[in-house]
């Protein structure tokens, strides 16, 4: 199957990135051929009776007591914050 | 001065703290040692991102005082380690080879760096790494590529690829990687050491930095295969923090340093030997199983017959699962962020096309294909569905045989820049990894020789799940038969 470079945009933005045209370019190609070969390759097999297998644990949810623990400080959450203001993120306004 | 240090270093862990115990050497020394080795080696090598040296003397002194007069000492206490830079470590830069977290200073240490210090092991520094762990060549790093310590103008593999050219130049004792699709082991028989990739849930992943996490899992990058026991013991178990964590007993990993393989029954897959592996490669492997059939195993040959679809089934989950883990860089709470923008969705785009590298974006962009809306049921579940059979072909496998014998990589150590160009091309040589990953299963990667340019060859024995001390025991066998054909003389 084709992929365009519109398919490649759409996607860039789905995955908030900004490509350039030379990535575009690239990009098209490259998963045109990684897809095509993957779901060729995996299309050869039957598996409509085969139940999905996210994970080979029988992983359930893992529950603990609700109980009031020491967590981190807020500064040392904070100190890697690329902008921060009065012991909050900083980010650009996000609400009119 | 230099001499000794140089002898220093060549000791295994097992050895080391022999030493150490006996009061032969300090840990001072021994941490000096690595440390001027390091001073020497990394600059041509780019084994290390980050090296801790002040805080790794510290360490030191403080492991010395703690032993000083102490008898009872733990099996690694005072022996210097690298870490892969995916691993959380406190206060020590944590970068996963990324711009994006260049200037990442976790807030806390991942389950299995506890342990270590615990231990009372010495961490040496970072280790280089492609970036996010995604590559098998660590050419990816946004720092640096690794140089194969062999041969400087090949790769050492990836994506531990400084992990397992740390341990086989000598300036680290032994480290920590982490494995989603063949990470820990390509590189080990790249390098010519010894790696093993643990059985899904059996090592804490709390603080490893998340790429595929149905697939991850931490493990040990050694000289040699009781040094892989001792790291194992003190790595494995379960962790309340990571929901995926298996509670059951684990064993003394050292008891299975056994040399006895008598009535063990070793499957060779017949699709492990087809074309695409090279035939240097090939005679190597076939010889391996010679000689375990001369210590008294019983070769079989086995078949998986889904193994030419795991590299597909492995390229869609692993990305997918990328696409939604690596969702967490936005520049906001840690990390880069960019300089200039006009709004929110401004600032992730910018942020993440300038802190990503090509092959993060690829995987990104290809996770995203495969997990958006039409194409989900068409390309991610169908690869669930495929995952299952992948599994069921080893659940098979196991029902006639105890372990399962065969190459790392089809190819020995290629030319940096090689494989570069052609990206499906690199992925396709992880064909005898990833099935690993996908079943959840353990193996280990053990140098068995060199082809005709002097390279490490490796060999892989994968395992039952939680059966690590199978792996270990056939391990040590062929090794103390065959005497350690990798770390002791890569010539540097």
């Amino acid at each position: 199957m084709a992929i365009t470079k519109e398919d490649i945009e759409r996607l860039a933005d789905l995955a908030r990135l900004n490509l350039t045209p030379e990535e575009i370019e690239k990009l098209t190609g490259d998963m045109e051929t990684i897809i095509n070969y993957s779901m060729n390759k995996l299309n050869e097999l039957n598996t409509d009776d085969v139940q999905p297998m996210e994970h080979v644990l029988p992983v359930r949810n893992v529950f603990r007591e609700d109980i009031c623990e020491q967590s981190f400080d807020r500064e040392d959450i904070l100190k890697n914050a690329p902008e921060k203001a009065e012991g909050c993120f900083l980010v650009p306004k996000v609400v009119e | 001065m230099e001499g000794s240090f140089l002898e220093l270093t060549k000791l295994t862990a097992l050895m080391a703290a022999e030493k150490i115990r006996k009061r032969e050497i300090s840990v001072i020394e021994l941490t000096n040692a690595y440390l001027a080795r390091i001073d020497e080696l990394n600059g041509a090598i780019g084994a290390y991102i980050t090296v801790c040296a002040e805080q790794a003397l510290r360490q030191a002194e403080s492991v010395q005082k703690k032993l000083d007069g102490r008898e009872n000492i733990l099996p690694l206490a005072g022996i210097p380690a690298g870490i892969k830079d995916n691993i959380c470590t406190r206060d020590v830069k944590t970068t996963c080879a990324s711009k994006m977290l260049d200037n990442f200073f976790p807030p806390y240490d991942a389950a299995v760096i506890e342990k270590l210090s615990e231990s009372n092991v010495v961490i040496l520094g970072k280790l280089n790494m492609d970036e996010f762990a995604m590559g098998s060549s660590n050419e990816n790093s946004w720092y640096m590529p690794v140089k194969n310590p062999w041969d400087h103008e090949r790769v050492p593999g990836g994506s531990s690829g400084g992990a397992a050219a740390a341990v086989a130049s000598h300036m680290s004792c032994f480290a920590l990687g982490s494995d989603t699709g063949g990470s820990i082991r390509q590189p080990a028989s790249f390098c010519g050491v010894v790696g093993l990739k643990p059985t899904y849930g059996a090592v804490s992943r709390f603080g490893l930095i998340a790429f595929a996490s149905s697939l991850d899992q931490i493990g040990p990058i050694t000289r040699d295969v009781a040094d892989c026991a001792l790291v194992m013991n003190v790595i494995a178990g379960h962790d309340p923090l990571d929901s995926t964590s298996v509670d059951i007993e684990y064993p003394d990993y050292t008891t299975f340093l056994k040399n006895d393989v008598k009535g063990l029954k070793i499957g060779l897959p017949k699709e492990y030997f087809g074309s695409g592996l090279h035939e240097e490669v090939k005679a190597k492997i076939l010889d391996a199983a010679k000689a375990y059939e001369s210590y008294g195993a019983i070769i079989e040959e086995i078949s998986l017959p889904f193994t030419e679809y795991a590299i597909p089934a492995y390229y869609i989950i692993s990305s997918a699962e990328a696409s939604s883990n690596l969702a967490r860089y936005d520049g906001i709470k840690y990390g880069y962020r960019a300089k200039e923008y006009s709004d929110i969705i401004d600032l992730y785009k910018k942020t993440r096309s300038e802190g990503f590298g090509t092959e993060v974006k690829r995987r990104i962009m290809l996770g995203t294909y495969a997990l958006s809306s039409g194409y989900y049921d068409a390309y991610y579940k169908k690869a669930l569905k495929v995952r299952r059979l992948i599994f069921e072909d080893f659940q098979k496998a196991y029902q006639k045989v105890d372990v399962i014998l065969g190459p790392t990589s089809p190819v020995t150590a290629f030319k940096i820049g090689e494989k570069t160009a052609n990206p499906l091309e690199m992925y396709l040589s992880d064909v005898y990894t990833v099935s690993v990953n996908i079943a959840g299963l353990c193996a280990i990667s053990l140098p068995c020789g060199f082809d005709s340019k002097g390279l490490p060859v490796g060999m892989q024995l994968i395992g039952k799940p939680f059966d690590e001390g199978t792996l270990i025991r056939a391990a040590y066998t062929y090794e103390s038969n065959t005497g350690k054909s990798g770390v002791t003389n890569c010539g540097i």
